[in-house]
């Protein structure tokens, strides 16, 4: 317990990096999942064989490897630039390898929420005479994102467990805090773990709640 | 054919398609043929890298690694498969002693990352267990968990009148589960249980930041230098790990194709309650 204490402002600091990371990567992660899932539904071919080859490749790779990937690749290419000290070269290349990582999984969220709505109803908006962008935007969409909900909870879960792989190429988030505090006491070990759980925990549990709220929001619309 | 999003495209919308597919095939060919341009540019991709990468016994190197990573990953789902069971069966208890424990038990170690179990297992124990056993340990807390989950989200997709009319038959709970529920519920489980493997196998490489020797640490360990030996070797990797997932994607796909077409409850799908979620994997 002393451990947690003494090195209150570590972990903390820790933490903190790790929220940044998620913000970041989540970022990230909504724009390219959702401009993959334009690609994914499209009508024209090339598009679709695109979109379903990125989440083939990527949904199959180990983070671990492409984070190793990107840490690779970037500095042979001479992309090394780094926007501040604390946002330095490793967090950036976590970043983004985070954000292309979960972008896949966003994808398939958003996928799945479309496909969840029956066909009739774009029928039915079609037959009122509504023009595409009408139906979309007041029949299909809103539909679609409340059913999409809940596995984007999931992913955006996992991706704030993921950002703790960032640890691998040196970004000093909350697990790479936790390392460095099992390099330093021999003892309380079940402490710092604990610890450091119950602040993971307490991270998933304001997503799994804020999910929960637009679930609602998005239920009284109906 | 019609969908959700599109109707059947006319004359017009046909052309559309037409002049999209050829803008988008010559915008992805420019990506391309920069990408490969700039890796030429800056001589990451020479003959003399890539006869590097395929003479240097590097082949026998990432083998070597996959039969390790392979290894700890097939005892993982073994243990993972009997720990999900335990905790499912003591979660669905009818005693509040069992269940209480088992729910507290499943929903701790679903939201904590792995990488810590892999950490505090590690420095604690890893001395007295060595470095296999300390992914497989901590491989089967967290997969153990997300499988009670399912197994747990499988029983309760079979129908509630299958289990009352074997009570009204006079069957005890153990016997309504074994001979009723179970093996209606495996049906629905198997694709989500075959998904669960692609997810172990990809958490076996964080086993390579507490030193088990799996294929990442291998062929991390023959490319110090980085640069394209590194790049080659990484995408090798990623290539094969790429190959066996895909194929554990297409089976669970096939067996919950095959599995609903003869289920009665047509789209009887797994609902795993969000939150914690199986989904992503590291």
């Amino acid at each position: 317990m002393q451990v947690l204490i003494d090195n209150f402002g570590l972990i903390l600091d820790g933490f903190v990096k790790t929220l940044w990371l998620l913000l970041f990567a989540g970022l990230i992660a909504l724009v390219l999942g959702t401009l993959l899932v334009a690609l994914r539904v499209s009508p024209v071919a090339v598009m679709r064989a695109v979109g379903t080859s990125y989440i083939n490749v990527v949904r199959n790779t180990p983070l671990l490897l492409i984070v190793y990937l990107f840490g690779a690749l970037f500095p042979v290419l001479g992309y090394t630039a780094s926007i501040s000290s604390y946002i330095d070269y490793s967090f950036i290349t976590a970043t983004i390898a985070l954000g292309m990582y979960a972008a896949a999984f966003v994808c398939e969220a958003l996928r799945a929420g479309i496909n969840s709505i029956p066909v009739g109803q774009a029928e039915a908006a079609r037959s009122l005479g509504m023009t595409f962008g009408q139906s979309m935007s007041t029949v299909i969409l809103p539909q679609a994102f409340r059913a999409a909900i809940p596995p984007l909870a999931s992913t955006y879960i996992a991706l704030a467990k993921n950002t703790s792989v960032a640890l691998a190429i040196g970004v000093t988030e909350a697990a790479f805090a936790m390392k460095k505090l099992n390099n330093e006491y021999a003892t309380g070990r079940s402490w710092i773990f604990f610890g450091f759980a119950v602040g993971y925990i307490l991270i998933v549990w304001a997503i799994a709640a804020f999910a929960h709220g637009l679930e609602r929001q998005a239920g009284k619309a109906r | 054919m019609s969908s959700v999003l599109f109707d059947v495209p006319g004359p017009r919308a046909r052309r559309r398609y037409q002049i999209l597919t050829a803008v988008f095939a010559l915008l992805l060919l420019a990506i391309v043929a920069w990408v490969v341009q700039r890796l030429l540019a800056e001589k990451v991709l020479t003959a003399d890298a890539v006869n590097a990468t395929f003479q240097n016994r590097y082949l026998e190197v990432v083998i070597e690694g996959f039969i390790s990573t392979l290894k700890a990953a097939g005892l993982a789902i073994l243990t993972s498969l009997l720990a999900g069971a335990l905790l499912a069966a003591g979660r669905l208890s009818n005693h509040a002693v069992v269940r209480w424990p088992c729910t507290a038990f499943i929903e701790f170690f679903r939201a904590v990352p792995l990488l810590l179990l892999f950490f505090y297992i590690f420095y604690a124990y890893e001395s007295q267990i060595g470095t296999l056993l300390t992914v497989v340990l901590a491989l089967t807390l967290y997969n153990g968990s997300v499988l009670a989950e399912i197994f747990r989200a499988g029983i309760n997709a079979v129908q509630k009148g299958q289990s009352e009319a074997a009570y009204a038959l006079g069957m005890r709970k153990t016997q309504v589960m074994n001979l009723i529920l179970m093996p209606q519920a495996v049906r629905f489980m198997l694709p989500a249980i075959v998904s669960q493997c692609v997810v172990v196998l990809k958490d076996t490489t964080l086993g390579q930041l507490i030193t088990y020797d799996e294929v990442v640490r291998q062929a991390r360990g023959i490319t110090l230098a980085p640069g394209a030996e590194a790049l080659l070797i990484y995408a090798l990797v990623a290539l094969v790990f790429i190959l066996i997932n895909y194929s554990l994607g297409k089976l669970a796909e096939y067996l919950e194709r095959r599995l609903s077409r003869r289920g009665e409850r047509a789209g009887a799908r797994l609902t795993i309650e969000p939150g914690m979620g199986a989904g992503a994997g590291a």
